[in-house]
C-alpha cells in the first residue's frame, strides 16, 4: 500500500532532491546556514561587532523558528488538502505540554517546596500523590514519545470521526475550534493537574543541562532550525509524491476524487495525522525556548493567527508558510513593543489585505508576477503573431 | 440573626415613615417614656403601640435594641449612632437630624425585663398587623425563620384577621414552624407537621431535618417518640421531593434563559451563516456594538434627558439594530461581497475585521469594563413559591429572544424583502434573472443579521460585563449552536439554543460550570458527526456546496 502511494519515477530520496519545488534547495540551504551561522557569530564574536548575535535574540528566532514549523504543519493540510484546522494551536500546545512536563519533572527537589516527586503547583493544591498520566515523564525518551503521540493521537481520533462522516469546509473549521476552547477551557481547571491557568513554568534543565546557559539555548536554536529543515522535507516528499497528487485533486474538486475510488477520508486522516505531529514537535521545541507553556496557548485566536501565517507567505508553497511566519512574529514583535496600540490593527489588516488582494500569498503572488515577466520577455520578439491562436 | 431582620423592618417602616407626617400623638405617648417609673413607661409603651403610627414600631425596636436615648437639654427622644467625634443623633418621632454631640448629652431609657417582653410582643404585633401587606409579609417571613416562642399568641391573632390569602398563608407557615418547634404537646406538633409538609422551601427542610436529626439521637426512643420521629422523616421527604421538583423547574427556567442568550448571540449568525453561507468570525463584535450603543444611549439620556433614563433600555434597541445594521452593511459592501463563493477567505478577513473592531472599541471606550445599568422595572424577582424565585430581567431576555425569533420569522415569511432573500439563497442566477438585485439583497441580509446581533448586545449587556471582549465569549457558543440547530433554519436555531441551555444547566451541577461546557463541545463535536449537516439539515443539491 505504501508502496504505492508514495510510488515515484525514481528513488524516492533522489526524486525528492532534484524534484524540490520552487526555492525549496534555496530554503534550505538558508536553514543551514542559519544553523550555522547564529550559534558561531554567538559564541566568536565579541559583542561589539554589529554581526554578533545576542543570545535573546538567539532564543526569539528559534521562537520563530519553532511558529514556522507550526505554519509548515498547517500549511500541509490547508495548502495541499484544503483542511482549514482552526485548531492547530491544540496539538502544538499538547506538544509543549508534554515537554513542559518533562521538564517539571526534572525540576525534583529544586522546587519552591522542595518535594522530590511533585511538581510546586500540586504541592501547593495539596495533593499527596503524582496523578497516573504524569508517570513516565521523567524519562526523556518517554516524554519525546508523548510529544509525537498525544498530538498524533488526538488527531487520529478527531480526523478519524470527521472525514469518515464527512465533515468538510466551514464545518470543519468550527469543530476544530470547539477542539481547541474545549481544551482551553479544560486545561484552565486546576483539578486537570497541569497546572490550570498558570501553566508549567520555573523548568531548570533539559538532559542536564541548564536551559539559562547561552550554550543550551544555541542547541535548542540549531535543533529547532533541523526539525524545520526535516519536517520542509517530510513536507516536500509528502506533497511530490503520488499521495500529495491525491491531497490536491482532493483540495480542488473533493466529491470526484471520491467518485474517482479514492478513499478520501483515509488520505485525509493520514495527512492531519502527520500535521498535527509536526505542530507537537513544534510545540515541544518551543516550550524550553520560552520557558512556560499555559493553556492560553490553546485559545482560539492562536490557532487562527497560524493560518494568518501561512496565508501571507503563500497557501500551498510550504516555505512560503515559513516566510510568513517570520514575517508576521517579526512584525508583531516589533509593533507590539514600538506600538502596542496599533498591532492589533495591523494584524486584521493584514487578515483583510491578505484574502483581498494577495489570495495566494506573498509566495504565490510573486512567482505569478515572476512567471508573467518571464512570459512577456518570452513572448516579446514574436508581436506580430496572431492573437486568434491564443484565443483557442 | 434575629437583630438584623428586626433592622431590616425597622428600616423598611422608617422609609414608611418619611412618608407619613410624624403623628402629634405619637410624640405626646412617648414623652412618657422619660418617666423614671416603670409603670409609666409601660404606660407610655402600651400608648405607643395603640397609636397607630407607622413611626412607633421604629421606636420601640429602638428601645428595645438600648439605642433610645433622651437629650439632657431639650428632654427630647433620639437615637444615635457613632460616628468619629461623638454620636450623631436623631429625634426618633420625626427624623430630624440633631448634630453631634458627646456621650454625657444623653441619658439613655432604660427598662426592665417585664418591659421588653411587652415589648417584643407589640413589636412583632405591629408588624403584623401593618396596613402594607408587604410587611405583613416580611414580619410573617421574619417570624418564620427567627421562630421566637412568645410570637405564637400575636401571630395566631394576626392570622385570624389576615385578610391576604398570601400573607395568611405565610403566616399559616410560620405558625406551623413555631408549633413545630414550640408546641407544647405532640399533638400539636403533629398538626403543625401537617402544614409544614406541605410546604416547598429549604428553610422548612432545614428544620425538619435538624428535628429529624435530634430525634434520630435520642437513646432508647419511647414508642410516641419513634412514631413521632416516623412521621417527621415522612414529612422530610415530602418536603425533598417537592424540593426536587422545584430544583428541575428552577433549572429548566435557568436553561431556558441561558438558551434565550444563546439564541440572541446565535439568531443573527443564523441569518448570515445560515442563509448566505457567509461565516462572519466579527458576529460577536456586532454583539459588542450593540452593547456599546446601550451604553451610549444611557449615557446620552443622563446628560441630556435624565427623566428618560429608566427608559434608555428600550430606545437603545432600535438604536442598537440600526448602528449594528449599518456596520454590516458596510462590512458586506467592502469586504465580504468580493469573497463570496471563498467562505475559508471570508471566514480569515472577518477575524481580521474582529480584531479591528475590538481595537477600535478598546481605543475610543477604553480597555476597562462599561457600566449599563438595569432599569429598576428589571430588577428583582418575581417570586412563585417559595424556594423558587426568578429574576425579571432573565425573564425580560426569554421574552424578547422570543419577539425577535417571531419578527425574523415574520420578516423572513410575510415580507418582500424576506421572499427575495430566500429566492436568492435557493438560486441566486435564477433570482438574478427574475430582476432580483441579488447584490443589494445580499447587503440588507447582511445587515439584518448584525442588527439582530446588536439587538442582542442590548439584552446581554444586561447581564454580562461591556467590554471589547464580549463577543469574543459568545462567537464559539453562537457557532455551535447554529451548527447543531442546522444551518438555514431559524427553527433549527432555536431548537438548538434551548436544548444546548437547558442541557448545560442539568449538568451544571454535578459536573460544574467549565466541565458542563466541555462536555457540550464534545457532544456537538461527536454530534456533528453523525449529522455532520445539524439536527434540522436543508435536502437537496443545495447542500453540497
Amino acid at each position: 500500500m505504501a508502496n504505492t502511494i508514495f510510488k515515484t519515477n525514481k528513488g524516492p530520496f533522489v526524486s525528492l532532491m532534484t524534484g524540490l519545488p520552487g526555492g525549496g534547495k534555496t530554503f534550505l540551504g538558508i536553514l543551514l546556514v542559519a544553523a550555522l551561522l547564529v550559534p558561531l557569530s554567538n559564541l566568536l564574536l565579541p559583542e561589539t561587532s554589529p554581526f554578533h548575535v545576542p543570545t535573546y535574540l538567539v532564543s526569539l528566532m528559534g521562537k520563530y523558528v519553532c511558529f514556522a514549523l507550526l505554519a509548515l504543519s498547517v500549511d500541509l493540510i490547508w495548502g495541499f488538502a484544503g483542511i482549514l484546522s482552526l485548531g492547530h494551536g491544540a496539538f502544538f500546545a499538547l506538544g509543549g505540554y508534554a515537554m513542559g512536563m518533562y521538564l517539571m519533572r526534572q525540576i525534583g527537589d529544586r522546587g519552591v517546596y522542595g518535594n522530590p516527586v511533585l511538581p510546586d503547583f500540586m504541592v501547593f493544591l495539596n495533593w499527596t500523590e503524582l496523578p497516573w498520566y504524569w508517570y513516565g515523564f521523567d524519562m526523556f525518551p518517554f516524554a519525546m514519545l508523548m510529544v509525537l503521540l498525544v498530538p498524533g493521537v488526538l488527531a487520529f481520533v478527531f480526523g478519524w470521526f470527521a472525514f469518515r462522516s464527512r465533515v468538510t469546509g466551514v464545518y470543519l473549521s468550527i469543530i476544530t475550534q470547539a477542539m481547541t476552547y474545549a481544551l482551553l477551557l479544560a486545561f484552565f481547571r486546576n483539578d486537570m493537574g497541569f497546572g490550570g491557568n498558570n501553566g508549567l513554568t520555573d523548568f531548570k534543565d533539559l538532559l542536564g543541562f541548564d536551559l539559562q546557559v547561552t550554550g543550551t539555548r544555541l542547541s535548542l536554536f540549531v535543533a529547532s532550525v533541523i526539525a524545520l529543515g526535516l519536517g520542509y522535507l517530510v513536507c516536500c516528499f509528502i506533497t511530490q509524491s503520488k499521495l500529495g497528487r491525491v491531497l490536491v485533486a482532493i483540495r480542488d474538486a473533493e466529491s470526484r476524487t471520491r467518485f474517482s475510488g479514492y478513499r478520501v477520508e483515509y488520505y485525509k486522516l493520514f495527512v492531519f495525522v502527520v500535521s498535527a505531529v509536526l505542530a507537537g514537535i513544534a510545540g515541544a521545541l518551543y516550550v524550553p525556548q520560552v520557558g512556560i507553556i499555559n493553556p492560553s496557548e490553546f485559545s482560539p485566536a492562536n490557532s487562527i493567527e497560524v493560518v494568518i501565517w501561512v496565508a501571507v507567505g503563500g497557501r500551498g508553497t510550504l516555505w512560503g508558510a515559513v516566510l510568513g511566519a517570520f514575517l508576521v512574529n517579526w512584525g508583531k514583535s516589533y509593533f507590539t513593543g514600538s506600538f502596542p496600540e496599533a498591532w492589533l490593527y495591523m494584524l486584521g489588516g493584514l487578515f483583510v489585505f491578505t484574502t483581498l488582494f494577495l489570495p495566494k500569498g506573498i509566495v504565490g503572488t510573486s512567482a505569478t508576477w515572476i512567471e508573467k515577466l518571464k512570459n512577456r520577455r518570452r513572448e516579446s520578439p514574436d508581436i506580430g503573431a496572431p492573437l486568434s491562436v491564443k484565443e483557442e | 440573626m434575629r437583630i438584623t431582620i428586626k433592622t431590616i423592618i425597622a428600616a423598611l417602616l422608617f422609609l414608611l415613615a418619611t412618608q407619613a407626617s410624624a403623628s402629634a400623638d405619637l410624640a405626646d405617648a412617648a414623652k412618657g417614656l422619660l418617666s423614671k417609673n416603670y409603670s409609666d413607661k409601660i404606660l407610655a409603651t402600651e400608648t405607643i403601640a395603640a397609636s397607630g403610627d407607622p413611626r412607633s414600631a421604629f421606636l420601640l425596636e429602638a428601645l428595645l435594641g438600648g439605642n433610645l436615648y433622651a437629650t439632657k437639654s431639650g428632654n427630647r427622644l433620639v437615637s444615635r449612632e457613632k460616628v468619629s467625634d461623638g454620636y450623631q443623633i436623631k429625634d426618633i418621632v420625626t427624623d430630624e437630624d440633631l448634630g453631634v454631640v458627646q456621650s454625657g448629652d444623653l441619658s439613655k431609657i432604660r427598662i426592665n425585663n417585664r418591659m421588653r417582653g411587652l415589648i417584643k410582643d407589640l413589636v412583632g404585633r405591629l408588624t403584623l398587623l401593618n396596613e402594607d401587606p408587604a410587611l405583613r409579609l416580611k414580619a410573617a417571613d421574619s417570624v418564620f425563620k427567627s421562630r421566637p416562642k412568645e410570637m405564637i399568641v400575636p401571630l395566631s391573632d394576626a392570622l385570624a384577621a389576615e385578610a391576604d390569602s398570601s400573607v395568611a398563608a405565610a403566616m399559616r407557615r410560620a405558625l406551623a414552624a413555631l408549633n413545630f418547634v414550640h408546641g407544647d404537646t405532640p399533638e400539636a406538633q403533629a398538626e403543625a407537621l401537617l402544614i409544614l409538609e406541605e410546604q416547598s422551601d429549604p428553610e422548612v427542610k432545614s428544620l425538619l431535618s435538624a428535628e429529624a436529626n435530634r430525634l434520630a439521637a435520642i437513646v432508647n426512643p419511647s414508642p410516641e417518640v419513634q412514631e413521632f420521629a416516623a412521621r417527621v422523616d415522612r414529612a422530610l421527604a415530602k418536603v425533598d421531593e417537592k424540593l426536587a421538583m422545584l430544583g428541575i423547574i428552577e433549572n429548566i427556567f435557568q436553561g431556558i434563559s441561558l438558551g434565550s442568550v444563546l439564541l440572541l448571540a446565535a439568531i443573527g449568525l443564523a441569518i448570515t451563516f445560515g442563509v448566505m453561507g457567509v461565516i462572519n468570525m466579527a458576529h460577536g463584535e456586532m454583539v459588542m456594538i450593540g452593547a456599546y450603543t446601550t451604553y451610549v444611549v444611557q449615557e446620552l439620556c443622563r446628560n441630556f434627558a435624565p427623566d428618560l433614563l429608566v427608559y434608555s433600555l428600550i430606545a437603545a434597541i432600535p438604536a442598537a439594530f440600526i448602528v449594528a445594521g449599518l456596520c454590516g452593511v458596510a462590512i458586506e459592501r467592502s469586504i465580504i461581497r468580493f469573497l463570496y463563493g471563498r467562505p475559508l477567505e471570508t471566514l480569515l478577513a472577518t477575524w481580521g475585521l474582529s480584531l479591528i473592531l475590538q481595537q477600535f472599541v478598546r481605543t475610543i471606550f477604553g480597555p476597562t469594563n462599561k457600566e449599563v445599568s438595569s432599569p429598576e422595572w428589571l430588577s428583582g424577582t418575581l417570586e412563585i413559591t417559595g424556594g423558587l424565585a426568578l429574576t425579571y430581567n432573565r425573564i425580560a431576555i426569554i421574552l424578547f429572544a422570543a419577539a425577535v425569533l417571531f419578527m425574523l420569522l415574520l420578516v423572513l415569511r410575510k415580507t418582500s424583502f424576506g421572499l427575495q432573500m430566500r429566492a436568492v439563497t435557493q438560486n441566486r442566477r435564477m433570482a438574478a434573472s427574475m430582476g432580483i438585485r441579488t447584490g443589494w439583497v445580499d447587503a440588507m441580509t447582511f445587515g439584518l443579521g448584525s442588527g439582530v446581533a446588536g439587538m442582542a448586545g442590548v439584552a446581554l449587556s444586561q447581564i454580562d460585563n461591556v467590554s471589547p471582549n464580549l463577543g469574543q465569549a459568545y462567537i464559539v457558543d453562537s457557532f455551535m449552536v447554529v451548527v447543531f440547530g442546522g444551518v438555514g433554519n431559524l427553527w433549527g436555531t432555536l431548537v438548538g439554543a434551548l436544548s444546548l441551555g437547558v442541557t448545560n444547566k442539568f449538568l451544571e451541577p454535578y459536573t460544574g460550570a467549565v466541565l458542563a461546557k466541555i462536555c457540550i463541545l464534545v457532544f456537538i463535536i461527536l454530534f456533528i458527526q453523525k449529522r455532520p449537516r445539524g439536527l434540522f439539515a436543508l435536502k437537496g443539491r443545495a447542500v453540497e456546496n
